[in-house]
């Protein structure tokens, strides 16, 4: 296991390595600068500005000094928030994404698996169908129009929950559901599979005539063993609803870290965009590992294999 | 296996009261007692107003600020020695001036003012701030506002010291400004936040005092900022410290940051705003027409112009009859009311009505199709090209967004309809599109300008020199550019004016650049609102903004 995880690490800190790699010179290649703007500077003024961002010095020392601040985890000032740096914007928006992040997922799994079972259980009644044409509708519908649909009749319809802004509880409800509707179609459609499957099994059957209630069968059983695709599926997931929550926030105006990952690219903020990038390049490797170590304990015929098959 | 559901139990319960405890929620927490706390004390009308400022402001130090989001703070939390009222600078920090007959010195007086921390504004504050923003080392984009001043461009250039810049504290309460040139619009200038002066004892102690809200920030306008999360929300209170706060009778402005228009008229529909639109935020164009008709719309035009930029080196557009052509041949009014829809303009000029009032009706008619026959006729035969059809295909430019490939498409239409002559669409992202623009490689550009005083050679000036940053058009005129440089020296305004309209006639002559229309601010505001004044730059100012 530990020699497992050490290995796993190491590959991490290659992936990264060739991220930053990637992501330092494509973000060079891109055409404009951090400061073009409509009213350009004047030629003089531009010069000091490189001069201070050090961005006048040849690409090799800009690439070699970036490695060296990445290591010491400091990824410099922000081009476009002129006294803040890209550790401050991270600090900031980060606790804020993964709020929301954490809330949409706990109702994307909560509610996505239990719709799922519902639906199992149910087969070919009105439970499952109901569960089924929510789910059509979860995958298919775009979360930002779910987002202005939920503002519409939740927030001035209703007057249920306030439109937009990041301030209490309240205001995190509408923008959790909106970023969970999706996940929550595709892990109630997961579950409902798999359970669909387990639950033909012989276990399953043997398990009845040892005469287990539904309930014992369904939670002990049946659960357990469907969940494995859904926890596949929660890795790239995290991932997705950390990062992908731009529209998100944008649309309700919440101070997270998904705004600067793209807009940080449109300025041309370079180190947001580094600092940005690496920062979720490794949330993005821990997850995935997080989920992969997670099998084990769900699943012991998984093994995690460290070296040698088998050990 | 029952101990491992537990530890997922207990996993699934660990993380819940981490939630809990997250940091992003706290916060929210905090602010929402605040807005308890500071509730409404009096029996009358809450005077707090909430407005949107759509996103983080660059910074908000004065010497540092070149957007309009910072402007929309520091317009409420600093003061300059003019403030502009009704259009026309008033005396603000400064009690009194006097000018020297050539009208390149100026003396000002300042009032007893303080700082929002109680510290008194002086005249050095003054000097400190402006020879901050034009040291080199200091990074400051706009430093070129202040070029007026004597010796301001030579010291950002590296080329002067810091006591040369024509900018001295004669005393605690007397500044005096030399200027390069006699400029007619420098007390409108002073209104400018460039020119905002800063707390040099603070600054000198605390390089950083800008960056947060807190002890070291302080500001000398009629409202001081008390709180600042940054991409969330600022919170601005009545300085009391203020030298007219009797007449300041907001005690509070909440400006909090949602980039999206649609979420913004929501949140004003469903009373969490008393503000949508310019100039803070924006409305969506969609929802214009709708908010007209129900007689909520607040429209007021600005110093501004939406133009094409011709490079007149690529042919055909090198031809100046086949320019004209092109701009004659535009219907300006239908863009207005078919695909912009806030009532702007149509623009037959360069310069903004809100300088050249007469302007509004331009140079040449509107839509002009006869004219553009004739000259793209008369173009074609310089060019030696028999019909439109030899003609290469032109390439129309702009940067990736809904409304400039609106307006784009119906000019292309237009183009193909009234003239014959194909024009191929070309969309690029916004940095990849300047880039394009400031070098360029392009034939038509779209592109538009905002007035940063309310003077035109703000607009004419852009196209003086072929090198000139913001030209593009690749354009000189020697008679234009004499013009410009002669009425920087002439000091009977009138005969000012005659030569800056000589100027733009040759403009709309030779036709560098194809005015489509100039913008407007539209918006919609809380009725019992009163008192807000915008500029004809379409700045916003609270201070005289109250709740009926």
């Amino acid at each position: 296991m530990l020699r497992y995880i050490s290995k796993r690490l190491l590959y991490m800190l290659m992936s990264l390595f060739l991220i930053v790699t990637a992501t330092f010179f494509l973000m060079r290649a891109a055409p404009g600068g951090p400061f073009s703007s409509e009213k350009q500077v004047p030629p003089e003024i531009e010069k000091n500005l490189n001069e201070y961002y050090g961005l006048d010095r040849p690409w090799y020392i800009q690439y070699f000094d970036y490695l060296v601040s990445i290591a010491k985890w400091d990824f410099g000032p922000s081009f476009k928030y002129k006294g803040q740096t890209v550790n401050d914007l991270i600090d900031e928006g980060f606790p804020v994404s993964f709020f929301l992040g954490m809330e949409s997922l706990l109702i994307a799994i909560s509610v996505g698996i239990l719709l799922g079972v519902i639906a199992a259980l149910k087969h070919n009644k009105w439970q499952d169908y109901a569960a089924m044409v929510f789910a059509v509708l979860g995958i298919s519908v775009p979360s930002f129009i779910m987002a202005s649909i939920l503002q519409y009749f939740l927030a001035i319809k209703l007057g249920w929950f306030p439109v937009a802004r990041w301030e209490s509880l309240q205001h995190t409800v509408l923008p959790a559901l909106a970023l969970a509707a999706t996940p929550t179609a595709f892990i109630a459609r997961l579950t409902r599979s798999s359970m669909l499957e387990v639950l033909s099994n012989d276990y399953i059957r043997t398990a009845k005539a040892k005469g287990l209630s539904q309930g014992q069968i369904t939670v002990k059983h049946a659960i357990r063993n469907a969940i494995l695709p859904v926890v596949t599926y929660l890795g790239p997931l995290s991932a997705q609803i950390l990062t992908g929550s731009f529209v998100i926030e944008k649309i309700f105006g919440i101070p997270g870290l998904g705004s600067h990952f793209v807009t940080s690219i449109t300025n041309r903020d370079y180190t947001t965009i580094m600092g940005v990038t690496v920062f979720y390049s490794i949330l993005l490797l821990l997850s995935v590992l997080l989920v992969d170590i997670a099998y084990g304990f769900i699943d012991p015929r998984i093994k995690l294999a460290g070296g040698k098959k088998g050990e | 296996m029952k101990k491992r559901l537990s530890i997922l139990f207990s996993l699934t319960l660990v993380l819940s009261l981490f939630l809990s405890a997250c940091g992003g929620f706290q916060k929210g927490n905090e602010s929402t007692g605040e807005k308890g706390k500071s509730g409404d004390k009096t029996a009358d009308v809450p005077q707090e107003l909430r407005i949107n400022i759509k996103t983080e402001p660059f910074s908000l130090n004065p010497g540092l600020a070149n957007d309009s989001v910072s402007s929309n703070v520091l317009n409420q939390t600093f003061e300059g020695l003019t403030r502009i009222k009704n259009g026309k600078p008033e005396l603000a920090m400064a009690e009194s001036y006097e000018v020297s007959k050539d009208l390149k010195t100026y003396t000002f007086k300042l009032r007893d003012a303080k700082w929002s921390n109680g510290d008194p504004v002086t005249a050095k504050d003054f000097e400190y701030a402006w020879k901050w923003a034009l040291d080199p080392k200091n990074q400051s984009q706009y430093a070129y506002q202040l070029y007026y001043i004597k010796n301001g461009q030579a010291f950002n250039e590296g080329k002067a010291k810091a006591e040369d810049v024509g900018v001295k504290a004669i005393d605690d309460k007397t500044l005096q400004v030399t200027l390069e040139n006699p400029t007619p619009y420098f007390l409108e200038l002073t209104a400018f936040y460039t020119y905002f002066p800063v707390n040099s004892k603070i600054a000198q102690k605390n390089p950083k005092w800008y960056t947060n809200a807190g002890p070291d920030y302080t500001s000398n306008g009629p409202f001081k900022m008390v709180s600042w999360e940054h991409n969330n929300k600022i919170v601005l209170e009545k300085n009391e410290n203020y030298w007219d706060a009797k007449n300041v009778k907001l005690t509070k402005i909440e400006m909090v940051m949602v980039n999206d228009t649609n979420t913004e008229l929501s949140m004003f529909n469903n009373g969490e705003l008393d503000w949508a639109g310019m100039p803070t935020g924006q409305l969506p164009p969609d929802s214009l027409p709708k908010l007209k008709e129900e007689g909520k719309l607040h429209v007021q035009p600005i110093a501004g112009t939406y133009w094409y930029k011709f490079n007149t080196e690529k042919p055909p557009l090198n031809n100046v009859n086949i320019r004209k052509a092109l701009a004659y041949a535009i219907n300006r009014k239908a863009i207005v009311e078919n695909v912009t829809k806030g009532e702007q303009i149509p623009a037959m000029a360069a310069v903004p009505p809100t300088m050249f009032p007469e302007n509004t009706k331009g140079y040449f008619k509107d839509n002009d199709v006869e004219k553009a026959k004739e000259y793209l006729k008369k173009g074609l035969q310089e060019l030696g090209l028999k019909d439109v059809k030899d003609l290469p295909p032109i390439t129309l430019s702009f940067n990736t967004d809904d409304q400039h490939a609106k307006i784009a498409q119906a000019i292309q239409d237009m183009w193909k309809k009234n003239l014959g002559i194909e024009v191929k669409l070309e969309n690029a992202e916004w940095a990849v599109y300047i880039d394009k623009l400031h070098s360029g490689d392009y034939q038509i550009g779209r592109m538009g300008w905002l007035g940063d005083f309310n003077d035109p050679i703000n607009f004419l000036e852009l196209y003086r020199d072929k090198e000139g940053g913001n030209n593009d058009t690749n354009w000189e005129n020697p008679k234009y550019k004499q013009l410009l440089i002669d009425s920087q020296k002439e000091k009977d305004p009138e005969k000012r004016k005659e030569m800056l309209k000589q100027a733009e006639a040759i403009l709309m002559d030779e036709m560098p650049i194809a005015p489509i229309y100039f913008y407007t601010n539209t918006w919609v505001q809380k009725e019992n609102l009163k008192g807000v004044e915008m500029s004809g730059l379409g700045d916003v100012q609270f201070k005289w903004a109250y709740f009926e």
